[in-house]
Protein backbone atom coordinates (compact mmCIF):
# COMPACT_ATOMS: atom_id res chain seq x y z
CA UNK A 1 0.00 0.00 0.00
CA UNK A 2 1.32 3.29 -1.19
CA UNK A 3 1.49 5.73 1.80
CA UNK A 4 -1.97 8.03 2.17
CA UNK A 5 -3.84 5.30 0.85
CA UNK A 6 -6.51 4.16 3.70
CA UNK A 7 -8.27 1.14 4.78
CA UNK A 8 -10.54 3.47 6.56
CA UNK A 9 -12.75 -0.18 7.81
CA UNK A 10 -8.90 -1.08 9.07
CA UNK A 11 -8.65 1.76 11.61
CA UNK A 12 -11.91 1.89 14.20
CA UNK A 13 -12.16 4.40 16.81
CA UNK A 14 -10.62 6.87 14.42
CA UNK A 15 -11.91 9.64 12.70
CA UNK A 16 -12.20 9.40 9.02
CA UNK A 17 -9.25 11.38 8.16
CA UNK A 18 -8.19 11.63 4.43
CA UNK A 19 -4.57 11.54 5.12
CA UNK A 20 -3.26 11.69 1.42
CA UNK A 21 -5.18 14.73 0.22
CA UNK A 22 -4.01 16.63 3.74
CA UNK A 23 -0.39 15.56 2.86
CA UNK A 24 0.30 16.12 -0.46
CA UNK A 25 -1.33 19.92 -0.07
CA UNK A 26 1.15 20.44 2.60
CA UNK A 27 3.94 19.01 0.37
CA UNK A 28 2.68 21.49 -2.13
CA UNK A 29 3.16 24.20 0.45
CA UNK A 30 6.28 23.02 1.35
CA UNK A 31 7.72 22.88 -2.09
CA UNK A 32 6.00 26.41 -3.55
CA UNK A 33 7.62 28.07 -0.20
CA UNK A 34 10.98 26.37 -0.33
CA UNK A 35 10.69 28.29 -4.19
CA UNK A 36 9.37 31.41 -2.80
CA UNK A 37 11.59 32.33 -0.20
CA UNK A 38 14.62 30.87 -2.43
CA UNK A 39 14.99 28.59 1.00
CA UNK A 40 16.74 25.46 1.53
CA UNK A 41 16.49 22.26 3.49
CA UNK A 42 13.15 21.40 1.03
CA UNK A 43 13.97 17.31 0.55
CA UNK A 44 14.71 17.31 5.10
CA UNK A 45 10.70 18.88 5.01
CA UNK A 46 9.18 16.30 2.97
CA UNK A 47 10.48 13.51 4.45
CA UNK A 48 8.45 14.89 8.19
CA UNK A 49 6.04 16.07 6.88
CA UNK A 50 3.54 13.04 7.19
CA UNK A 51 4.52 13.02 10.93
CA UNK A 52 3.88 17.01 11.66
CA UNK A 53 0.57 16.33 10.08
CA UNK A 54 -0.19 13.26 12.37
CA UNK A 55 0.94 14.69 15.39
CA UNK A 56 -0.95 18.14 14.68
CA UNK A 57 -4.39 16.77 12.99
CA UNK A 58 -4.70 13.75 15.53
CA UNK A 59 -2.65 13.34 18.44
CA UNK A 60 -1.49 16.50 20.37
CA UNK A 61 -4.19 17.93 22.75
CA UNK A 62 -4.29 21.49 21.77
CA UNK A 63 -7.46 23.94 21.28
CA UNK A 64 -8.11 25.23 18.04
CA UNK A 65 -8.80 28.91 18.76
CA UNK A 66 -5.85 28.89 21.51
CA UNK A 67 -2.43 27.86 19.97
CA UNK A 68 -1.08 29.82 23.46
CA UNK A 69 -3.39 27.30 25.68
CA UNK A 70 -1.30 26.55 28.99
CA UNK A 71 -1.74 22.95 28.89
CA UNK A 72 -1.43 21.88 24.89
CA UNK A 73 0.90 19.17 24.45
CA UNK A 74 4.22 20.71 22.91
CA UNK A 75 5.69 19.81 19.89
CA UNK A 76 9.52 21.08 19.34
CA UNK A 77 10.89 20.34 15.91
CA UNK A 78 14.51 19.60 16.87
CA UNK A 79 15.34 19.74 13.23
CA UNK A 80 14.84 23.31 12.82
CA UNK A 81 15.99 23.01 9.06
CA UNK A 82 12.09 21.41 8.03
CA UNK A 83 10.42 24.91 9.16
CA UNK A 84 8.99 25.25 6.30
CA UNK A 85 7.24 21.83 6.96
CA UNK A 86 6.04 23.05 10.73
CA UNK A 87 4.81 26.22 9.03
CA UNK A 88 2.40 24.67 6.61
CA UNK A 89 1.02 22.80 9.10
CA UNK A 90 0.65 25.65 11.85
CA UNK A 91 -1.37 27.15 8.91
CA UNK A 92 -3.17 24.43 7.94
CA UNK A 93 -4.13 24.60 12.27
CA UNK A 94 -4.77 27.97 11.55
CA UNK A 95 -2.05 28.75 14.25
CA UNK A 96 -0.38 30.52 11.87
CA UNK A 97 -2.13 32.62 9.34
CA UNK A 98 -2.19 32.35 5.43
CA UNK A 99 -0.85 36.06 5.21
CA UNK A 100 2.11 35.15 7.46
CA UNK A 101 2.56 32.15 5.35
CA UNK A 102 3.09 33.82 2.84
CA UNK A 103 5.55 36.16 4.18
CA UNK A 104 8.57 33.18 4.84
CA UNK A 105 10.86 34.50 3.50
CA UNK A 106 10.58 37.68 2.96
CA UNK A 107 12.15 40.67 5.06
CA UNK A 108 11.30 41.25 8.15
CA UNK A 109 9.42 38.05 8.28
CA UNK A 110 9.05 36.12 11.68
CA UNK A 111 9.18 32.98 9.49
CA UNK A 112 12.64 32.52 9.14
CA UNK A 113 14.78 29.24 7.42
CA UNK A 114 14.60 27.93 11.41
CA UNK A 115 11.99 28.52 13.90
CA UNK A 116 11.95 31.32 16.31
CA UNK A 117 10.38 31.21 19.56
CA UNK A 118 8.88 34.93 19.47
CA UNK A 119 6.61 33.37 16.55
CA UNK A 120 3.08 31.73 18.86
CA UNK A 121 3.26 28.23 17.63
CA UNK A 122 7.14 27.98 18.20
CA UNK A 123 7.97 26.44 21.63
CA UNK A 124 12.31 26.68 21.14
CA UNK A 125 14.77 27.92 19.11
CA UNK A 126 15.77 25.30 16.52
CA UNK A 127 18.22 24.80 14.06
CA UNK A 128 21.51 24.26 15.95
CA UNK A 129 20.82 20.84 16.40
CA UNK A 130 21.07 18.56 19.43
CA UNK A 131 19.15 21.53 21.39
CA UNK A 132 15.53 19.93 21.31
CA UNK A 133 15.39 16.72 23.53
CA UNK A 134 16.74 18.67 26.10
CA UNK A 135 14.06 21.20 26.35
CA UNK A 136 11.91 18.15 25.77
CA UNK A 137 13.38 16.74 28.84
CA UNK A 138 12.68 19.75 30.62
CA UNK A 139 8.75 20.19 29.40
CA UNK A 140 7.98 17.23 30.56
CA UNK A 141 9.60 17.38 33.69
CA UNK A 142 8.11 20.75 34.33
CA UNK A 143 4.60 19.28 33.59
CA UNK A 144 5.43 16.25 36.59
CA UNK A 145 6.88 18.40 38.64
CA UNK A 146 3.23 21.21 38.32
CA UNK A 147 0.91 18.06 38.37
CA UNK A 148 0.06 19.21 34.27
CA UNK A 149 -0.95 16.79 32.20
CA UNK A 150 0.43 17.76 29.10
CA UNK A 151 3.96 16.55 27.64
CA UNK A 152 6.40 17.21 24.45
CA UNK A 153 6.77 15.26 21.43
CA UNK A 154 10.29 16.08 20.14
CA UNK A 155 11.27 15.58 15.90
CA UNK A 156 14.73 14.69 15.49
CA UNK A 157 16.47 13.80 12.19
CA UNK A 158 19.15 11.23 11.72
CA UNK A 159 22.34 13.63 11.28
CA UNK A 160 21.05 15.01 14.82
CA UNK A 161 22.11 11.93 16.53
CA UNK A 162 25.56 12.73 15.80
CA UNK A 163 25.01 15.93 18.58
CA UNK A 164 26.83 14.93 22.01
CA UNK A 165 23.64 16.66 23.53
CA UNK A 166 21.01 13.95 22.37
CA UNK A 167 22.28 11.52 24.08
CA UNK A 168 22.90 13.64 27.34
CA UNK A 169 18.97 14.19 27.16
CA UNK A 170 18.64 10.52 25.92
CA UNK A 171 20.28 9.87 29.61
CA UNK A 172 18.37 12.14 31.64
CA UNK A 173 15.13 10.93 30.24
CA UNK A 174 15.35 7.55 30.53
CA UNK A 175 16.48 7.90 34.01
CA UNK A 176 13.70 10.18 35.04
CA UNK A 177 11.06 8.35 33.38
CA UNK A 178 9.77 10.91 31.63
CA UNK A 179 6.69 9.11 30.06
CA UNK A 180 5.05 12.19 28.81
CA UNK A 181 8.03 12.41 26.35
CA UNK A 182 7.84 11.46 22.53
CA UNK A 183 10.61 11.69 20.80
CA UNK A 184 10.86 10.88 17.01
CA UNK A 185 13.57 10.40 14.48
CA UNK A 186 13.03 11.07 11.03
CA UNK A 187 15.67 8.28 10.04
CA UNK A 188 15.94 9.37 6.39
CA UNK A 189 19.51 7.90 6.53
CA UNK A 190 20.62 11.18 4.75
CA UNK A 191 22.60 13.96 6.59
CA UNK A 192 23.52 17.43 4.77
CA UNK A 193 26.47 16.11 2.66
CA UNK A 194 26.44 12.13 2.67
CA UNK A 195 24.36 9.16 4.05
CA UNK A 196 23.98 8.53 7.91
CA UNK A 197 25.60 5.92 7.72
CA UNK A 198 28.90 6.52 6.10
CA UNK A 199 29.60 10.10 8.07
CA UNK A 200 29.45 8.59 11.26
CA UNK A 201 27.98 4.93 11.29
CA UNK A 202 24.63 5.48 12.83
CA UNK A 203 23.24 2.09 12.58
CA UNK A 204 22.08 0.16 14.44
CA UNK A 205 19.89 3.14 15.56
CA UNK A 206 17.56 1.64 16.96
CA UNK A 207 19.23 -0.37 19.36
CA UNK A 208 21.43 2.69 20.69
CA UNK A 209 17.90 4.12 21.59
CA UNK A 210 16.96 0.81 23.37
CA UNK A 211 20.58 0.75 25.01
CA UNK A 212 20.11 4.54 26.49
CA UNK A 213 16.83 2.99 28.40
CA UNK A 214 14.21 3.87 25.91
CA UNK A 215 10.99 2.18 24.50
CA UNK A 216 11.49 2.11 20.85
CA UNK A 217 9.57 1.08 18.38
CA UNK A 218 10.44 1.46 14.13
CA UNK A 219 7.58 2.70 11.72
CA UNK A 220 6.97 3.50 8.12
CA UNK A 221 7.44 7.34 8.98
CA UNK A 222 4.93 7.99 5.97
CA UNK A 223 2.34 5.64 6.93
CA UNK A 224 -0.42 7.46 8.79
CA UNK A 225 -2.05 5.34 10.08
CA UNK A 226 0.88 3.51 11.66
CA UNK A 227 1.87 6.44 13.24
CA UNK A 228 -1.48 7.61 14.71
CA UNK A 229 -1.10 4.32 16.67
CA UNK A 230 2.01 4.34 17.54
CA UNK A 231 2.26 7.93 18.49
CA UNK A 232 -0.39 8.01 21.00
CA UNK A 233 0.76 5.52 23.06
CA UNK A 234 2.34 5.98 26.10
CA UNK A 235 4.58 3.76 28.55
CA UNK A 236 3.94 3.50 31.91
CA UNK A 237 7.83 3.21 32.92
CA UNK A 238 10.08 5.04 30.21
CA UNK A 239 9.87 7.95 27.73
CA UNK A 240 9.50 6.44 23.91
CA UNK A 241 10.98 6.85 20.49
CA UNK A 242 9.60 6.43 17.15
CA UNK A 243 12.56 5.10 14.46
CA UNK A 244 10.62 6.42 11.51
CA UNK A 245 11.75 5.40 8.44
CA UNK A 246 11.22 7.74 5.84
CA UNK A 247 12.51 8.74 2.03
CA UNK A 248 14.29 12.28 2.08
CA UNK A 249 12.44 14.51 -0.42
CA UNK A 250 9.19 12.32 -0.47
CA UNK A 251 6.54 12.58 -2.57
CA UNK A 252 8.20 13.94 -5.59
CA UNK A 253 9.46 11.35 -7.62
CA UNK A 254 12.54 13.78 -8.73
CA UNK A 255 13.29 14.52 -5.30
CA UNK A 256 12.99 11.37 -3.57
CA UNK A 257 16.13 9.99 -1.98
CA UNK A 258 18.28 12.77 -3.92
CA UNK A 259 20.68 14.52 -1.40
CA UNK A 260 20.87 17.23 -3.98
CA UNK A 261 17.69 18.78 -2.73
CA UNK A 262 19.19 18.80 0.70
CA UNK A 263 20.12 22.48 -0.99
CA UNK A 264 18.46 23.13 -3.97
CA UNK A 265 15.56 25.15 -5.01
CA UNK A 266 13.04 24.12 -7.03
CA UNK A 267 12.57 26.01 -10.29
CA UNK A 268 8.89 27.34 -11.22
CA UNK A 269 8.64 24.47 -13.48
CA UNK A 270 9.88 21.85 -10.85
CA UNK A 271 7.14 23.71 -9.04
CA UNK A 272 4.64 22.93 -11.44
CA UNK A 273 5.82 19.45 -12.08
CA UNK A 274 5.45 18.54 -8.32
CA UNK A 275 2.09 19.99 -7.91
CA UNK A 276 0.84 17.15 -11.06
CA UNK A 277 2.83 14.72 -9.28
CA UNK A 278 1.17 15.46 -6.16
CA UNK A 279 -2.30 15.39 -8.10
CA UNK A 280 -2.92 19.32 -8.14
CA UNK A 281 -3.69 21.54 -10.38
CA UNK B 1 29.93 32.03 48.99
CA UNK B 2 29.23 28.53 48.05
CA UNK B 3 27.20 27.87 52.03
CA UNK B 4 25.94 30.91 51.33
CA UNK B 5 24.26 30.05 48.19
CA UNK B 6 23.16 26.62 49.37
CA UNK B 7 21.91 28.44 52.47
CA UNK B 8 19.85 31.32 50.40
CA UNK B 9 18.68 28.92 47.45
CA UNK B 10 17.12 26.34 50.23
CA UNK B 11 15.30 29.58 51.64
CA UNK B 12 14.07 30.87 48.12
CA UNK B 13 13.05 27.24 47.36
CA UNK B 14 10.66 27.74 50.51
CA UNK B 15 9.01 30.73 49.53
CA UNK B 16 8.93 30.02 45.72
CA UNK B 17 7.48 26.62 44.28
CA UNK B 18 8.91 27.67 40.54
CA UNK B 19 12.19 26.87 42.33
CA UNK B 20 13.64 24.14 40.43
CA UNK B 21 17.52 23.41 41.17
CA UNK B 22 19.57 21.30 38.81
CA UNK B 23 23.11 20.44 39.67
CA UNK B 24 25.43 18.77 37.20
CA UNK B 25 27.07 16.19 39.41
CA UNK B 26 28.74 18.46 41.92
CA UNK B 27 27.90 20.07 45.79
CA UNK B 28 28.31 16.62 47.17
CA UNK B 29 26.38 17.23 50.73
CA UNK B 30 25.67 20.56 49.61
CA UNK B 31 22.10 20.63 49.04
CA UNK B 32 21.66 18.27 51.24
CA UNK B 33 18.90 19.87 53.52
CA UNK B 34 17.34 20.85 50.04
CA UNK B 35 17.21 17.48 48.55
CA UNK B 36 15.29 16.07 51.93
CA UNK B 37 12.91 18.98 51.91
CA UNK B 38 12.22 19.81 48.03
CA UNK B 39 12.86 16.09 46.29
CA UNK B 40 11.03 16.69 43.65
CA UNK B 41 12.75 20.26 42.88
CA UNK B 42 15.84 18.85 42.55
CA UNK B 43 18.14 17.18 39.82
CA UNK B 44 21.12 15.74 39.20
CA UNK B 45 21.62 16.31 35.46
CA UNK B 46 24.75 14.02 35.93
CA UNK B 47 28.16 15.27 34.21
CA UNK B 48 26.23 16.43 31.06
CA UNK B 49 25.65 20.43 31.52
CA UNK B 50 24.67 21.24 27.57
CA UNK B 51 21.83 18.59 28.62
CA UNK B 52 21.15 20.33 32.11
CA UNK B 53 20.83 23.74 30.16
CA UNK B 54 18.38 22.73 27.86
CA UNK B 55 16.46 20.68 30.37
CA UNK B 56 16.62 24.37 32.54
CA UNK B 57 15.40 25.75 29.28
CA UNK B 58 12.39 23.59 28.74
CA UNK B 59 11.34 23.70 32.77
CA UNK B 60 11.00 27.98 32.10
CA UNK B 61 9.06 27.10 28.97
CA UNK B 62 6.58 25.30 31.42
CA UNK B 63 6.92 28.86 33.66
CA UNK B 64 8.98 27.50 36.77
CA UNK B 65 12.02 29.06 37.73
CA UNK B 66 15.05 26.61 37.28
CA UNK B 67 18.66 27.26 38.77
CA UNK B 68 21.69 25.43 37.23
CA UNK B 69 24.64 25.16 39.24
CA UNK B 70 28.06 23.64 38.42
CA UNK B 71 32.00 24.77 38.18
CA UNK B 72 32.45 27.88 36.42
CA UNK B 73 33.66 27.36 33.21
CA UNK B 74 31.67 23.75 32.47
CA UNK B 75 28.55 25.98 33.06
CA UNK B 76 29.72 28.79 31.00
CA UNK B 77 31.59 27.86 28.37
CA UNK B 78 30.60 23.98 27.67
CA UNK B 79 27.25 25.00 27.16
CA UNK B 80 27.18 28.22 25.81
CA UNK B 81 25.10 27.33 22.67
CA UNK B 82 22.27 26.15 25.06
CA UNK B 83 22.44 29.35 27.69
CA UNK B 84 22.69 31.66 24.50
CA UNK B 85 19.42 29.65 22.39
CA UNK B 86 17.51 27.49 25.01
CA UNK B 87 17.12 30.28 27.70
CA UNK B 88 18.33 33.66 26.41
CA UNK B 89 17.39 33.97 23.03
CA UNK B 90 13.17 32.95 24.09
CA UNK B 91 14.46 35.75 27.39
CA UNK B 92 12.89 32.90 30.19
CA UNK B 93 13.93 33.71 34.02
CA UNK B 94 16.52 30.82 34.40
CA UNK B 95 19.51 31.29 37.31
CA UNK B 96 23.31 29.96 35.55
CA UNK B 97 25.16 30.07 38.84
CA UNK B 98 29.15 29.23 38.23
CA UNK B 99 31.20 27.88 41.63
CA UNK B 100 34.84 28.38 41.50
CA UNK B 101 34.86 31.20 39.09
CA UNK B 102 38.30 32.89 38.51
CA UNK B 103 41.20 31.62 40.00
CA UNK B 104 39.10 30.01 43.37
CA UNK B 105 40.46 26.48 42.13
CA UNK B 106 43.59 27.61 40.87
CA UNK B 107 45.45 24.59 41.92
CA UNK B 108 43.19 22.05 40.07
CA UNK B 109 44.85 23.89 37.00
CA UNK B 110 43.55 25.50 33.52
CA UNK B 111 40.87 23.35 32.88
CA UNK B 112 39.04 24.85 35.80
CA UNK B 113 40.15 28.40 36.35
CA UNK B 114 37.37 30.99 34.48
CA UNK B 115 38.83 33.89 32.78
CA UNK B 116 36.30 34.21 30.07
CA UNK B 117 32.39 33.65 31.95
CA UNK B 118 32.16 37.47 32.46
CA UNK B 119 32.97 37.93 28.56
CA UNK B 120 30.89 35.49 27.24
CA UNK B 121 27.80 35.91 29.55
CA UNK B 122 27.81 39.93 29.06
CA UNK B 123 27.40 39.10 25.28
CA UNK B 124 24.32 37.52 25.10
CA UNK B 125 21.58 39.24 25.03
CA UNK B 126 18.78 39.54 27.39
CA UNK B 127 21.25 38.13 30.11
CA UNK B 128 22.07 39.91 33.70
CA UNK B 129 26.08 39.43 34.90
CA UNK B 130 25.93 39.42 38.49
CA UNK B 131 29.48 39.04 40.71
CA UNK B 132 28.54 38.87 44.90
CA UNK B 133 31.56 40.21 46.65
CA UNK B 134 31.18 38.35 49.79
CA UNK B 135 28.85 35.76 51.58
CA UNK B 136 26.04 38.28 52.30
CA UNK B 137 25.59 39.68 48.83
CA UNK B 138 25.58 35.93 47.77
CA UNK B 139 22.51 35.90 49.81
CA UNK B 140 20.98 39.20 48.57
CA UNK B 141 21.93 38.52 45.00
CA UNK B 142 20.12 35.40 44.84
CA UNK B 143 17.08 36.81 46.26
CA UNK B 144 17.53 39.74 43.73
CA UNK B 145 17.87 37.49 40.56
CA UNK B 146 14.97 34.89 41.00
CA UNK B 147 13.20 38.02 40.70
CA UNK B 148 14.38 38.96 37.27
CA UNK B 149 11.89 37.79 34.44
CA UNK B 150 14.99 37.34 32.52
CA UNK B 151 18.10 35.46 32.72
CA UNK B 152 20.78 36.27 35.07
CA UNK B 153 24.68 34.64 35.45
CA UNK B 154 25.82 34.19 39.07
CA UNK B 155 29.24 34.34 39.49
CA UNK B 156 30.26 32.49 42.80
CA UNK B 157 33.80 32.09 44.19
CA UNK B 158 34.07 29.37 46.34
CA UNK B 159 33.91 28.90 50.11
CA UNK B 160 35.34 30.54 53.27
CA UNK B 161 36.23 33.78 51.55
CA UNK B 162 36.08 36.61 53.80
CA UNK B 163 33.02 39.27 55.42
CA UNK B 164 33.44 41.95 54.09
CA UNK B 165 29.96 43.53 54.70
CA UNK B 166 29.36 43.73 58.81
CA UNK B 167 25.73 43.67 58.16
CA UNK B 168 23.47 43.50 54.87
CA UNK B 169 24.07 46.34 52.41
CA UNK B 170 21.04 47.79 49.82
CA UNK B 171 21.68 45.43 47.11
CA UNK B 172 20.11 45.97 43.81
CA UNK B 173 20.76 44.26 40.74
CA UNK B 174 22.37 46.82 38.38
CA UNK B 175 23.60 48.89 40.88
CA UNK B 176 27.12 49.21 42.49
CA UNK B 177 27.70 49.28 46.69
CA UNK B 178 29.31 52.39 47.52
CA UNK B 179 31.37 50.89 50.75
CA UNK B 180 33.47 54.15 51.13
CA UNK B 181 33.45 57.81 49.91
CA UNK B 182 36.73 59.09 49.30
CA UNK B 183 38.29 61.46 46.58
CA UNK B 184 40.73 61.11 43.86
CA UNK B 185 40.39 57.43 43.31
CA UNK B 186 37.70 55.05 42.62
CA UNK B 187 38.60 51.47 43.63
CA UNK B 188 36.00 48.69 42.24
CA UNK B 189 36.39 45.50 43.77
CA UNK B 190 34.19 43.10 40.87
CA UNK B 191 32.85 39.54 42.98
CA UNK B 192 35.64 37.46 44.74
CA UNK B 193 38.26 40.21 44.50
CA UNK B 194 35.90 42.41 46.74
CA UNK B 195 38.47 41.70 49.83
CA UNK B 196 41.98 42.64 47.61
CA UNK B 197 40.03 45.65 46.65
CA UNK B 198 39.16 46.63 50.49
CA UNK B 199 43.11 45.60 51.19
CA UNK B 200 44.18 48.06 48.20
CA UNK B 201 41.49 51.28 49.65
CA UNK B 202 43.03 50.51 52.99
CA UNK B 203 46.78 50.96 51.56
CA UNK B 204 45.55 54.20 49.77
CA UNK B 205 44.21 55.31 52.85
CA UNK B 206 47.26 54.45 54.81
CA UNK B 207 49.34 56.93 52.36
CA UNK B 208 47.18 60.07 53.56
CA UNK B 209 44.72 59.16 50.36
CA UNK B 210 40.63 58.87 51.28
CA UNK B 211 39.92 56.23 48.62
CA UNK B 212 36.00 55.48 47.04
CA UNK B 213 35.56 51.91 47.35
CA UNK B 214 32.76 49.99 45.18
CA UNK B 215 31.58 46.43 45.57
CA UNK B 216 30.73 46.34 41.60
CA UNK B 217 28.81 43.49 41.57
CA UNK B 218 26.64 43.69 38.50
CA UNK B 219 28.87 43.90 35.05
CA UNK B 220 25.48 43.77 33.04
CA UNK B 221 23.42 46.21 33.06
CA UNK B 222 26.47 48.51 33.94
CA UNK B 223 25.49 50.89 36.99
CA UNK B 224 25.16 54.10 34.79
CA UNK B 225 24.83 56.45 37.41
CA UNK B 226 27.58 55.71 39.41
CA UNK B 227 29.87 55.27 36.36
CA UNK B 228 29.05 59.20 35.41
CA UNK B 229 29.66 60.31 39.06
CA UNK B 230 32.94 58.28 38.99
CA UNK B 231 33.92 59.32 35.79
CA UNK B 232 33.08 63.03 36.76
CA UNK B 233 34.67 63.44 40.47
CA UNK B 234 37.40 60.68 39.80
CA UNK B 235 41.25 60.65 38.55
CA UNK B 236 41.58 57.22 38.49
CA UNK B 237 39.37 54.12 38.03
CA UNK B 238 40.86 51.05 39.38
CA UNK B 239 38.72 48.24 38.45
CA UNK B 240 40.06 44.57 40.08
CA UNK B 241 38.70 40.99 38.73
CA UNK B 242 39.63 37.96 38.93
CA UNK B 243 38.75 37.45 35.18
CA UNK B 244 40.74 37.90 32.06
CA UNK B 245 41.23 41.48 30.67
CA UNK B 246 39.62 40.86 27.52
CA UNK B 247 36.16 41.18 27.99
CA UNK B 248 35.53 41.30 31.55
CA UNK B 249 34.21 44.05 34.04
CA UNK B 250 36.95 46.95 33.03
CA UNK B 251 36.88 46.21 29.39
CA UNK B 252 32.91 46.70 30.30
CA UNK B 253 33.61 49.92 31.63
CA UNK B 254 35.83 51.15 28.77
CA UNK B 255 33.50 50.32 26.50
CA UNK B 256 30.57 52.15 28.27
CA UNK B 257 33.40 55.12 28.76
CA UNK B 258 34.11 55.09 25.09
CA UNK B 259 30.46 55.11 24.34
CA UNK B 260 29.93 58.32 25.96
CA UNK B 261 33.35 60.28 24.94
CA UNK B 262 34.56 60.60 28.44
CA UNK B 263 38.27 59.66 28.95
CA UNK B 264 38.93 55.92 29.69
CA UNK B 265 42.20 56.32 30.10
CA UNK B 266 41.54 57.01 33.02
CA UNK B 267 40.49 53.45 34.13
CA UNK B 268 42.98 50.79 35.69
CA UNK B 269 42.48 47.74 34.92
CA UNK B 270 43.42 44.45 36.88
CA UNK B 271 42.54 41.38 36.11
CA UNK B 272 44.64 38.06 34.43
CA UNK B 273 46.54 38.96 30.84
CA UNK B 274 46.17 36.76 27.30
CA UNK B 275 47.78 33.49 28.72
CA UNK B 276 46.65 30.47 30.47
CA UNK B 277 47.95 29.92 33.85
CA UNK B 278 50.01 27.19 34.24
CA UNK B 279 52.44 25.95 37.18
CA UNK B 280 51.00 24.65 40.58
CA UNK B 281 49.80 27.27 42.96
CA UNK B 282 46.97 28.20 45.28
CA UNK B 283 44.61 31.12 44.48
CA UNK B 284 46.88 33.68 46.44
CA UNK B 285 50.05 32.34 45.34
CA UNK B 286 48.60 32.59 41.75
CA UNK B 287 47.23 36.31 42.32
CA UNK B 288 50.63 36.76 43.89
CA UNK B 289 51.99 35.26 40.66
CA UNK B 290 49.77 37.65 38.05
CA UNK B 291 49.97 40.66 40.12
CA UNK B 292 46.60 40.61 41.30
CA UNK B 293 47.23 41.09 45.47
CA UNK B 294 46.79 44.27 47.50
CA UNK B 295 50.50 44.68 47.38
CA UNK B 296 51.21 44.89 43.75
CA UNK B 297 47.67 46.93 42.77
CA UNK B 298 48.39 49.31 44.90
CA UNK B 299 52.16 49.54 43.70
CA UNK B 300 50.79 49.79 40.25
CA UNK B 301 48.37 53.07 41.56
CA UNK B 302 50.92 54.58 43.59
CA UNK B 303 51.74 57.25 40.70
CA UNK B 304 48.43 57.95 40.31
CA UNK B 305 48.08 59.30 44.09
Amino acid sequence: MLYGEVDEESRPGFERVNWQSIASELRAQVVELSHQAKAAHLASSLSCVDILAVLYESVMNLKEDDPGWSERDRFILSKGHAAAALYAVLARKNILTDVQLDSYGQEGSLLEEHPSPRLVGIEAATGSLGHGLAIGNGIALGARIQGRQFGAYVLLSDGECNEGATWEAALFASRHQLTNLCAIVDFNKWQATGRSQEVLAIDPLADKWRAFGWEVEEVDGHDHEQLEVKLRIRSDKVPRILVAHTVKGKGISFMEDDNNWHYRIPTSEEVHLARVELGLK
Amino acid sequence: MRNAFARAVTSAAARRPEVVLLAGDIGNRLFDEYKERYPDRFYNCGVAEAGMTGIAGGLAATGLHPITYTITPFNTVRCLEQIRLDICYPNYPALIVGTGSGLSYAGLGATHHSMEDIGLMRMLPNMHVVCPGDAIEVEMALEAAIGVKGPVYLRLGKKGEPQVHLSPPVFEIGKGIVLRRGEKIAILGVGNMLPVAVEVADRVDNFGVKPTLISFHTIKPLDGDLLEDLFSNCQRIAVIEEHGLAGGAGSAILEWANERNLDASKVSRFGVKDAFLTGYGNQSEARRLLGLDGEAIFDALKGYL
